[in-house]
């Protein structure tokens, strides 16, 4: 008898348990603890965290007084990429002793370096050691590429370039993008970016080749930062123009390389052929993307007179950049 | 020595017990058995399977053996020289597994055979079976003849041209399942634990099977191969070693090598009581109780193991005791050698595979006719292909590829793009169910890349180098190798029907000059400001079906430039153009 009374009180205090619990879960204000409760639907939606690069990019300190633009121009690439940096102040002027330094070449298409399609290896590896020996702490190698990355960094060189000189290669992976806030951006306020490479990183360089390109005509500096973006890409096309200048709007870099060793002048930005590559010999340091790329524009592809791709006032309007570079101060040298 | 000392006493339960064997025997040989070092054959030759699946991926592969597995499989080898009446490249080390079966019996299922310790281990982990109950599910029955059927069919219809081992054959199935079903799942898996808990920096990423792809990878079907395996795994439930006793087509080939080998377990009828222990672990169900179903055995060595009285052993050629004995077991007179019979059974052996004649002949029918069934189906013919079987680089025309395709997807395993997906019914039929094809809306074959080729254990993708690929240098005269064509759907195309600026199709074109080309227009759109548009167009002569067209046009759901198998230079019946090479 005990026995059944005592069954009959444990089931029920079971049964209701179980009811008061679910009723508390489901229908309690969603303010109370462990409350369930989502009336319009809004709870259950999926909270988007959204990241911000530093205010200011990763730029140093402007200087009125040192070149806009560095050209080297010869064979030697080391002494070139140093001879280039040199004349816009020097490496220490911009790599501290303990920066993480993120290096940006772009290695889009799994083309082998003499076809053009790609950053030179030999500029990416003279540009880590130059960061080296200036005493950063980690240089970082990272791209995400429009065909298979690994396939892109293996072919193009970068992958071996990067190890050797003592890099870190950052390949993507499906947890590596966040988005990323870009206020005042057109298209892009919001965007899936690469984000793991950024992680405690506080001066970017940005390495990119000169290429033709089939909508926007020409591929350089600015357009590089492509790369850094992940999700519909693929969309930018329709307004590519506007999309070029809020990536100069969303990364401002502390210079960048414009690797005109070897310029992609047609068939761009893919190429495939040694017929559309001639010898560029040249390269461009800059903390003035848009000079550098103006630069390119004119010299490197040659066609200057030729009006500019309207990139590059849209990114003149919001202040990024100059791309009169004949008026600002060139150091043009011979080297080797 | 101290009379008094003692060792410390060890908590009761877990003392070791270190007296010897009854049979004099020392201690150790309780542990260091052969069914151990069996084990350990298990594990690593498990552990080597994971491992070649792990290299097979470009930034691994120099110079493993990637699709060793497969190519040992003899199998493999004896079906697709059946239907090619040749021995592709490494598929003679088919002799590696084939010659110690005919030594050792099916060795190869219980001490190599990746998928065979797979199904034991999880029937071991999940075992709730009392002593009896194991004894009855190790019983011989006659449902095993089945995998004996199916070999039949396969192997009638491999003669005539269609290569269906792979559907059941367990390396083939193995590689495959882990390839779609697994592996991005084991992926996804580590990506989440490092990025979540942060163990990126402490190489946990180099434990992903396919690293640096920006998406998870995707395979059609993956699901059902999925299905597959968690069905096969939980029929040990049931019936324990369930694929290996009832459906495996290698085991049953192996086992009609083995009514051949010299060495057998032998029970000795004078020490056997009919106890039926042997039975206990048996995982061939084998009847190593009664007469050997030799066919059958797997030579795990357990029932040597279990036997209490040591009446198994495994000999060379042992005779049949049946013409030795004096005496009649049933009245208990029996002896043999002057030794008297205990055991009631006087067979130890049956040599051959139990399948009666009149279902060898069922099997040979049910063979030839499946045959016409799947060749007449329309998916895998020249006339009303499926526009989307669009097979890998290097691949042989339809018809052979069908004769030498496993459908291992190994190809599917390596592609870094992940646009060789296991095709379904809709694209294949049923004969090319899961046999690679590619899905541009998921990836898109890279230029520089001839991987799957690589890796093709059969040569239904025949192994090319980039200038063949590419028709450079000696191949210019026959030119690229095309998957296909792509085509412009204008009404679905941005420049062309919504006037609006596009033209990613162009810009990724890896061929130079390009494919596609652009008609460069400025027109006043609908609210009164003027566009420049540059509408695609395509020049079929340059294109070579590599799909990055497709795969990066931003109308994604149905892409408004697409790539169909029609001018794939692999067969003379699919090409499209009057002008350029052809097979002669």
């Amino acid at each position: 008898m005990n026995d059944d009374r005592r069954r009959f009180l444990k089931q029920a205090a079971t049964v209701a348990g179980v009811s008061l619990g679910a009723a508390y879960a489901s229908l309690a204000p969603k303010t109370w603890p462990l409350s369930l409760r989502d009336e319009d639907g809004e709870r259950g939606k999926p909270r988007l965290k959204s990241l911000r690069l530093p205010e200011g990019g990763y730029a140093v300190a402007a200087s009125n007084v040192l070149p806009l633009l560095g050209v080297a121009r010869g064979q030697n690439i080391d002494a070139m990429v140093k001879a280039a940096v040199d004349a816009i102040g020097g490496i220490s002027r911009f790599i501290r002793t303990g920066d993480v330094v993120l290096v940006k070449p772009n290695v889009a298409f799994e083309r082998a370096a003499p076809l053009g399609a790609t950053s030179s290896p030999e500029v990416v590896m003279a540009l880590v050691r130059l960061c080296r020996a200036a005493g950063a702490r980690e240089v970082r190698v990272a791209d995400n590429p429009i065909e298979s990355a690994e396939s892109c960094f293996q072919r193009s060189g970068v992958r071996k370039a990067a190890i050797d000189s003592g890099a870190e290669l950052y390949l993507p992976s499906p947890g590596d993008f966040h988005t990323l806030e870009t206020p005042g951006a057109t298209h892009i306020g919001k965007w899936p970016f690469f984000w793991r490479p950024f992680i405690g990183v506080n001066k970017v360089i940005g390495v990119a080749p000169v290429k033709d390109h089939n909508l926007c005509r020409a591929s350089m500096t600015t357009k590089n930062w492509y790369g850094l973006l992940g999700g519909r890409r693929n969309q930018f096309h329709q307004d590519i123009h506007g999309i070029i200048s809020d990536l100069a709007l969303m990364l401002k870099p502390t210079f960048v390389v414009l690797d005109g060793t070897r310029v992609l002048f047609r068939s761009g930005p893919t190429g495939g052929s040694l017929a559309d590559v001639k010898m560029g010999s040249t390269l461009v340091a800059s903390t003035d993307p848009l000079a550098a790329d103006a630069f390119g524009w004119d010299e490197l592809l040659e066609r200057k007179g030729e009006p500019l791709p309207a990139y590059f006032g849209k990114i003149q309007e919001r202040g990024i950049g100059n791309p009169a570079w004949r008026s600002v101060n060139v150091k043009e040298m011979q080297v080797g | 020595m101290n009379p008094n000392f003692s060792l410390p006493s060890f908590p009761a339960g877990l003392k070791p017990n270190l007296e010897p064997n009854k049979d004099g025997t020392p201690w150790y040989a309780r542990k260091l058995r052969i069914t151990s070092i069996r084990v350990v054959s298990q594990v690593f030759f498990f552990g080597l399977f994971v491992f070649l699946l792990w290299v097979t991926w470009m930034s691994r592969l120099g110079g493993y053996p990637a699709s060793l597995f497969l190519e040992m499989d003899p199998l493999v080898s004896f079906a697709t020289a059946l239907s090619t009446h040749t021995v592709y490249r490494h598929l003679w080390m088919g002799l590696f597994i084939l010659i110690p079966t005919l030594i050792l019996g099916r060795v190869f299922c219980n001490w190599i055979c990746p998928y065979g310790t797979l199904h034991q281990f999880m029937g071991w982990l999940f075992n709730i079976r009392n002593n009896k109950s194991r004894l009855d599910s190790n019983r011989y029955r006659a449902l095993f003849q089945t995998k004996h059927v199916i070999l039949v069919i396969f192997l009638v219809m491999a003669a005539f041209g269609s290569l269906q081992i792979g559907l059941l054959d367990p390396i083939c199935l193995l590689v495959r399942t882990f390839a779609v079903a697994i592996l991005p799942a084991a992926d996804a898996g580590i990506v989440e634990v490092s990025t979540r808990l942060g163990l990126q920096k402490f190489g946990l990423d180099a434990l992903v099977f396919k690293p640096a792809v920006h998406d998870s990878r995707v395979f059609g079907g993956a699901w059902l191969v999925g299905a597959l395996i968690m069905g096969l795994v939980g029929a040990n439930l049931v019936i324990p070693r369930f694929f290996c006793r009832v459906l495996c087509p290698l085991g049953a080939f192996l086992g009609w090598l083995s009514r051949f080998s010299l060495w057998r377990i032998d029970r000795d009828l004078t020490k056997c009581t009919d106890c039926n222990l042997c039975l206990k672990g048996c995982e061939g169900a084998a009847d190593p109780q009664a007469a050997l179903r030799k066919s059958e055995c797997f030579v795990c060595f357990n029932c040597i193991d279990d036997c209490p009285e040591d009446a198994l052993a495994f000999k060379l050629t042992p005779p049949t005791p049946a013409q030795f004995l004096v005496g009649k077991i049933k009245d208990g007179t029996a002896t043999l050698f002057g030794r008297k019979v205990i055991s009631k059974i006087p067979e130890t052996v049956i040599t051959n595979p139990d399948l009666p004649r009149r279902r060898w002949v069922f099997a040979g029918f049910a063979g030839l006719l499946a045959f016409p069934f799947v060749r007449y189906s329309k998916a895998v013919n020249k006339r009303g292909f499926d526009k989307k079987a669009i097979r890998p680089p290097g691949s042989v025309a339809e018809p052979e590829f069908l004769e030498r395709c496993i459908k291992c997807d190994q190809c599917i395993n390596v592609c870094p793009t992940n646009v060789l997906q296991p095709a379904t019914f809709k694209q294949a039929g049923i004969e090319g169910l899961w046999t690679p094809v590619m899905d541009f809306a998921v990836g898109f074959c890279q230029l520089n890349c001839t991987a799957c080729s690589e890796v093709c254990p059969t040569g239904a993708i025949q192994k090319i180098t980039v200038e063949q690929k590419l028709g450079l240098a000696a191949y210019a005269e026959k030119g690229p190798i095309r998957l296909g064509t792509a085509f412009f759907n204008q009404g679905r195309c941005l420049p062309w029907a919504m006037e609006t600026p596009c033209v990613v199709c162009e810009e990724v074109c890896p061929v130079t000059p390009k494919a596609i080309g652009t008609y460069d227009e400025t027109i006043t759109r609908w609210d009164g400001v003027s566009v420049t548009l540059n509408r695609p167009y395509m020049r079929p002569e340059l294109c070579i079906g590599c799909g990055i067209c497709e795969r990066e046009c931003p109308v994604v759901d149905d892409a408004a430039v697409y790539v169909t198998a029609i001018g794939e230079t692999r067969s003379n019946d699919r090409t499209l153009l009057l002008k350029g090479p052809k097979n002669v």
